[in-house]
């Protein structure tokens, strides 16, 4: 990098020069370039954002059956009804914090801890829980079950 | 004649006027609205014959319409005793204790009188009180046990919902420890008065009381308040599977539930106690003082065997959960966000509660089940928190060799300048 | 090859006009020259905050529902957006500290007397925008800290009597802080700011060059008295080229605080839960709202909070119009903004510690 001793000084400083100012602008542009280069390439995740989700497709449930689902941070319940309604609600029981599972035998959603029972609206019926589930909308697109939040009125 | 009787009826006249000019001085110094001679007079006296309007105004029977004469019999508009207070207006005095049940009863067992003011209520304590320790004692002469006033006060009884009333869930325990905790007024019945401290240390009173969660069990929620009565010795895993669901199945499959019933052992509470029943910790299944399972079972037999190895299954688990828990947390202060795995994290956890809940099948194997499935999730959080330890140490050898490189531009753009100023 | 460019377009454009006066412009050089480098670190540093930004806007989602989760997107699923993010509010920062720093350089080097008047009624305007790109700028990741921050400081607005209560509204987009008010902070901050700050960066450079540079009255004087001590620099390459290693030095300085202390996420905003205790704007607003803090509930008769918004008004209005405080000699200049002007620094610096330590 400091040049050969046997060329004359100022060639030598003048080289060195070349060197660390040339080297120096390519290696930082290309330090700084390769970062935004790859940042304005969309990653393979695309974000819905936390209003809407896809939390299966059609076909992944029996009737009378309910699977959870990842909504943003927490868990949701899917359910399909035995007339082939989709029903979507926050998984969280109300009362401390249990995931809530559908019981299709009971026709309704019941969370294992504390025996809370809620109907498939999210209503709270009987046992501890002092609130309903919060209920998502869902809507069919093409073969993909979407959930989105409510849409406020 | 004539004279005798006006004498007479002048001297009445006088004491009537004499006694009513002072209630109504004393009734312009109170508060009462509508004319009531009984309050306007009793506001006045001492206890135990004293009852405010301001007192009586809180009942609920007030607020609907009824008032002293409704129980007491007499006259409430009648500012003269022997009229107001007299048996031909039906007073009956102080109620004695020993009629107090059958008093309440005349409305309160009546569906067609309740139904006017609250469809919804119920009409069967009077049949439930019967039924209870309480009701049979009283019925076999014994006054000193509670009748419908000791729990619900008496001329101010607030509905159960109001949390000021003596009978909502946040009372309860206190009301019924003013008896059950005094250890000279139960010593004739020879049982334990320790319950209500005991169940102050218990987790049920801590949701109850300290967080406030309403469906928390009290006294009433196991004893029953009408017909209250201990569960009997083999029933009570009943009133606990009114909750905890999944434990009352797995323990009525077992193996225990027969061998307590055979021994005549009030099964749930063999091990978690029936008032101070703590938050269960792993130690319970331990051979320390905490350890339950060891009070019956022989060292080193086929039990203890299986007892050692469930404890340590649910604290290999939880060790993991705890220390991904830590690896996440090292990983966060440096800057990485590790969201995702600390929201599986609470599903390693759920795991967890789950082993826990199996223990109740006594059977090492389905415990394992549980125990093997959080452990996965566990090193899975494990795992995502070292990567991102490891993608912090890239961004710090990306920025070192950032750092050179704008320190090789430094030294050039310095020795530029210092060649052109030659 | 850059010559081939340059004679290129000098052939069409005629360049050279256009240059001469970069090309003899020169920078005087003595014991405080380093100080003439802060206002171009400042917009250096502006530029770096519009490339991020850009890069920014290529993945934000503002709306109550969405913009928090779309910074949350960027710090993890992007590739890199984690520096892109830290790079903008870590250079943010930096800016309005080196902003602050020309400001009172400026001031002490007194190089806002006549003719510079106009350059510094520019530089004030543009401190004021900087702060309120600052402002609105904190509330687009929708935390909680920068939520309630926003509430406590547009409160203050509304202090202000008459205008007060419709000014509030205007910046909140209603009577509260909502969604929509973050809506019309990202057109602030995007647009409006932008676009009024540009216009005045390139009042302000062309007052730098028409102007050129000013020299502190001390040394002034003793160059007047030995004239062959004065020394200058040429502007262009030298000066440039020392600037450039500052610029730099301070790209090294936001990849360092960017890689090793990352900007934080925080915690979703509930515009319904309770303020978190001892809530404080960002460090650029303690020293106003420490003072604020400070002055009783009520002074005379009149509420205390409302004074204190109005005087911190009227401050700003009079270090407007400093310049014009000076005398017309500017060969005499009073010694009482000098005084004015260390007490200010320790003022503000001291209020801004004590407001970062107060509970």
């Amino acid at each position: 990098m400091s040049g050969d001793q046997n060329a004359p000084p100022g060639s030598t400083r003048r080289r060195a020069i070349q060197y660390f100012l040339g080297g120096g602008i390519l290696a930082t542009f290309a330090s700084f370039l390769y970062p935004v280069l790859r940042y304005i390439v969309p990653p393979p995740v695309a974000d819905l954002g936390v209003n809407e989700v896809i939390a299966g497709k059609v076909g992944d449930l029996k009737p009378n059956t309910g699977a959870i689902f990842r909504f943003g941070s927490s868990p949701g319940l899917l359910i399909l009804t035995s007339d082939g309604a989709y029903q979507a609600l926050s998984a969280t029981c109300t009362h401390l914090g249990c995931t809530v599972q559908y019981r299709g035998d009971l026709h309704e959603v019941w969370c294992p801890c504390h025996n809370g029972i809620y109907g498939i609206d999210g209503r709270n019926i009987s046992g501890p829980p002092p609130k309903p589930l919060q209920a998502y909308d869902v809507h069919l697109r093409g073969d993909e079950i979407v959930v989105t939040l409510k849409r406020e009125a | 004649m004539a004279t005798l009787l006006n004498n007479f009826r002048l001297l009445h006249a006088v004491r009537t006027l004499g006694l009513a000019g002072t209630i109504a001085f004393v009734a312009c110094l109170g508060y009462g609205q509508t004319a009531n001679s009984c309050l306007d007079c009793h506001s006045a006296l001492p206890d135990p014959m004293g009852v405010t309007q301001e007192k009586f105004s809180q009942d609920i029977h007030a607020q609907k319409g009824l008032t002293c004469t409704s129980c007491h019999g007499g006259d409430a508009s009648s500012y003269d005793p022997s009229v107001a207070m007299g048996a031909k207006a039906g007073f009956k005095g102080k109620i004695d204790r020993r009629q107090v049940p059958q008093l309440c009863a005349g409305c309160h067992s009546n569906p067609t009188y309740m139904k006017q003011y609250d469809p919804g209520l119920r009409t069967d304590q009077l049949d439930q009180y019967h039924t209870s320790m309480h009701g049979k004692r009283l019925a076999a002469g014994d006054s000193k046990v509670a009748v419908c006033i000791d729990c619900h006060s008496v001329h101010d009884i607030r509905p159960p919902s109001d949390p000021r009333s003596t009978v909502n869930p946040v009372n309860i325990a206190t009301t019924c420890s003013r008896c059950h905790s005094d250890a000279a007024y139960m010593k004739p019945y020879g049982i334990p008065t320790d319950q209500f401290a005991n169940y102050e240390t218990s987790v049920h009173y801590h949701a109850l009381m300290v967080n406030g969660d309403l469906s928390a069990p009290t006294c009433t929620t196991c004893h029953g308040n009408h017909g209250a009565v201990p569960p009997g010795v083999d029933k009570v895993q009943n009133v606990c599977a009114n909750c905890h669901v999944f434990q009352a199945q797995m323990y009525d499959k077992s193996t225990h539930f027969k061998a307590f019933q055979s021994l005549g052992l009030p099964g749930c509470v063999v091990c978690h106690s029936n008032h101070a029943i703590h938050q269960p910790s792993d130690a319970m299944l331990g051979t320390g003082t905490q350890g339950v399972c060891m009070r019956c079972h022989q060292p080193g037999d086929k039990c203890d065997r299986a007892r050692a190895a469930i404890q340590s299954d649910l604290m290999q688990l939880d060790g993991a959960i705890t220390h991904a828990d830590q690896t996440l947390s090292v990983a966060e202060s440096s800057g990485m966000d590790v969201s995702e795995a600390r929201l599986a994290q609470t599903q390693a956890r759920d795991e967890l509660i789950k082993a826990r809940v199996t223990i109740h099948t006594y059977q090492e194997a389905l415990v394992d089940q549980d125990v093997q499935a959080g452990l996965k999730i566990a090193a899975k959080d494990e795992q995502a928190g070292k990567d991102a330890m490891v993608e912090r140490n890239q961004r710090r050898i990306g920025l070192g060799i950032c750092l050179i490189a704008i320190a090789i531009m430094l030294v050039g753009l310095w020795l530029f300048i210092r060649k052109i100023e030659r | 090859m850059i010559s081939t460019i340059y004679r290129w377009l000098d052939e069409r454009l005629h360049l050279d006009d256009l240059i001469a006066p970069f090309r003899h412009k020169t920078v005087p050089v003595h014991r405080l020259t380093y100080w003439y480098f802060f206002g171009g670190i400042t917009l250096f540093l502006f530029g770096v905050q519009v490339i991020t930004g850009i890069l920014l806007l290529l993945y934000y989602n503002a709306g109550a529902n969405e913009a928090f989760e779309s910074v949350q997107y960027i710090m993890t699923k992007v590739r890199y957006g984690w520096l892109i993010r830290s790079i903008h509010s870590w250079s943010a920062n930096l800016m309005i500290l080196t902003a602050f720093l020309h400001m009172f350089s400026v001031l002490f080097l007194k190089a806002y007397r006549k003719p510079r008047e106009l350059t510094w009624v520019s530089g004030m305007l543009l401190l004021f925008l900087v702060m309120g790109f600052g402002f609105s700028g904190y509330l687009l990741p929708w935390n909680t800290l920068a939520f309630f921050a926003t509430k406590v400081g547009t409160a203050m607005v509304g202090q202000i009597p008459l205008v007060g209560q419709p000014m509030m509204i205007f910046l909140r987009g209603g009577p509260q802080v909502t969604g929509a008010t973050l809506i019309r902070f990202f057109g602030f901050h995007v647009a409006v700011l932008p676009g009024l700050v540009v216009v005045l960066i390139a009042i302000h450079l062309f007052l730098v060059q028409r102007l050129g540079m000013s020299v502190p009255p001390k040394i002034e004087a003793e160059w007047v008295e030995n004239p062959s001590a004065r020394r200058d620099m040429k502007f262009f390459p030298n000066f440039m080229l020392r600037e450039m290693m500052a610029w730099y030095v301070a790209v090294g300085v936001l990849g360092a605080l960017a890689a090793i202390f990352p900007w934080n996420l925080g915690v979703k905003a509930d515009p319904f839960g309770s303020a978190p205790a001892g809530i404080k704007p960002e460090w650029y607003f303690l020293f106003m709202f420490q003072t604020l803090k400070l002055i009783p509930s009520k002074v005379w008769f009149v509420d205390g909070e409302v004074l204190g918004v109005l005087g911190c008004g009227l401050v700003a209005l009079l270090w407007l119009l400093l310049p014009f405080f000076e005398s017309e000699q500017p060969s005499r200049p009073k010694r009482w903004i000098t005084g004015l002007a260390i007490f200010a620094l320790m003022y503000v610096t001291g209020m801004s510690i004590y407001g970062y330590l107060a509970k």
